[in-house]
């Protein structure tokens, strides 16, 4: 029988002090962070898609076209292609495309380059009901960004 | 709990809990036979989510199946990352530095409690109470920051190494988990103990709900909070020590009634535990490398490997066939979530549709790391 009236008072009590607490947290700050009008601002390391790094010097890609990169991803989304011109000891690029609707971002491709040719970018914004806007060729987006 | 489960077979009828179903948290399928709000029968059905991980381990380099692991348990990438590097560290034998070893107890604990508030989250939430997912998710949200600060991602973590890990940690980190830690000791009596664990509502709902004897955990090889909450000590972490879990002074909560209050407890508690052993490690965070030296290609010998961590939801465990080539001959992966959820359909016979429920909500199912 007391376990009865303790279910009753107890009971009563407890779903009294929740109230409390949902209250007092009623009246506090808004935590929540207001997309699209608040922009967060992503972390050095945040893994957007990977972008070609430009040769500060040359201004050219620093790729050397090895293919690593190629061979260490595990997914295969990475086509690349180069040539040698005639007259340079060294290949430079003529393609690099990305196919973005396989990647996991796990940047094996990063890790395996030894030239810093590539890195993560800072784009998160995508959102497309195209899967062709997911083929990403790198080469002209280095072009645009300069 | 009495309930009629005899009952003439014309007057049962099916019903089909998901492929999707909020309550199932996934593509889990549960065929029911039901007699009206009693549950006759009940049969998980498996298969939506396959997606072939250890076969796809068989045609790719050791280094090229990292990511695939955080995409089983998604909830608790990072020990699921952990088991697999240590198999892997174990076959080719690679020291790994102690920093990093003690990076990896930080950031898994971390993970832990990440996977334990949102099971919390979305428990409460399958018991019908919203609030309770705002606040557990306002301090997920800060652990996911943390984590993504040092990991560079939020959910599918890619972070270790063999012989190591990918990125040091910093000192804002450092500081970081300590003020979430402070911040998190200061939440737990009042937003979650006084506002729900001590609810008289909740109690009702998970008091003698959803028994599970020690015999049907053995029966189904049940591990994680669905055993210690049914009174069995058993914790990899202490049991078969790996990494430098040895070195910090934490204990395995157990509760003996084996209910849903029960297993709820257990995971409580557990969100301490991993508060205390992230405390450790960060006092004893030694200097040092965080990445041993690795060849890129590892061809370890030709042999059977097997480790196994604590994972938030049971021990996870790999075992590793290799041939000595530079991809797995076999990889076999023993999730823990496969084995909890086949006692389900023993234990949910008899039970009130609503019971069931609660009862599976208390597995702390992620569908993905059953169908792998």
């Amino acid at each position: 029988m007391s376990e009865y009236w303790n279910d009753i008072f107890g009971g009563t009590k407890s779903l009294l002090v929740g109230l409390g607490i949902t209250a007092r947290e009623f009246f506090k700050p808004v935590v929540t962070e207001q997309y699209p009008w608040e922009v967060p601002v992503m972390t050095p390391r945040f893994r957007g898609h990977i972008e070609l790094v430009k040769n500060a010097e040359t201004g050219k890609p620093n790729c050397v076209v090895c293919g690593m990169c190629m061979r260490s991803c595990p997914s295969g989304c990475i086509t690349l292609a180069g040539k040698k011109p005639e007259g340079e000891k060294k290949k430079v690029l003529t393609q690099y495309e990305l196919d973005f609707t396989k990647c996991s971002l796990c940047g094996s491709c990063i890790e395996s380059c030894n030239f810093n040719a590539i890195q993560f970018s800072k784009d998160y914004n995508l959102a497309s009901t195209r899967k062709e806007d997911y083929l990403f060729d790198l080469l002209k987006r280095l072009e645009e960004q300069s | 709990m009495t309930a009629p489960i005899r009952c003439r077979e014309d007057e049962t009828f099916v019903l089909n809990l998901g492929p999707q179903h909020p309550a199932t948290h996934g593509v889990l399928r549960v065929k029911l036979t039901m007699d009206g709000e009693y549950v006759v029968k009940a049969e998980p059905v498996l298969g939506y989510i396959h997606r072939m991980h250890e076969k796809m381990a068989e045609d790719r380099t050791f280094a090229q199946f990292m990511p695939n692991t955080a995409r089983m348990d998604y909830l608790h990438a990072l020990a699921y990352n952990h088991g697999y590097v240590l198999t892997v560290e174990r076959a080719a034998g690679i020291e790994v530095p102690e920093r990093a070893e003690y990076i990896r107890v930080i950031t898994v604990e971390l993970n832990r409690l990440t996977s334990h508030l949102l099971w919390w989250a979305a428990f409460l939430l399958d018991l019908g109470g919203f609030s309770p997912l705002l606040y557990a998710f306002d301090d997920r949200e800060q652990i996911l920051d943390l984590l993504e600060r040092v990991t560079g991602s939020r959910l599918t973590y890619c972070y270790f190494r063999f012989g190591g890990v990918y990125n040091d940690i910093d000192d804002d980190f450092i500081t970081g988990t300590r003020n979430f830690i402070k911040r998190l000791r200061s939440r737990l009596p009042r937003l979650y103990h006084d506002l729900v664990t001590k609810n008289i509502i909740l109690i009702k709902r998970l008091k003698d709900i959803g028994f599970v004897s020690k015999e049907q955990c053995r029966k189904y090889g049940a591990t994680g909070p669905l055993l210690r909450g049914s009174g069995v000590q058993f914790d990899i972490r202490k049991n078969e020590p790996y990494s430098v879990y040895p070195e910090f002074d934490f204990d395995i909560p157990v509760y003996d009634e084996g209910d849903c209050m029960a297993r709820y407890m257990v995971r409580m508690d557990e969100i301490e535990q991993s508060m205390r052993i992230i405390e450790q490690a960060l006092d004893k965070l030694p200097d040092g490398p965080v990445r041993a030296k690795v060849p890129k290609i590892l061809k370890p010998a030709a042999g059977d490997y097997y480790a196994a961590v604590e994972a938030a939801r049971g021990s996870f465990g790999c075992r590793l066939v290799c041939n000595g080539d530079k991809s797995p001959y076999r990889l076999k992966l023993r999730s823990p979530t496969f084995s909890n959820l086949s006692l389900f359909g023993e234990v949910a016979e008899g039970m009130l549709l609503a019971d069931a429920l609660a009862f599976m909500g208390s597995l702390d199912l992620v569908i993905p790391e059953i169908d792998r």
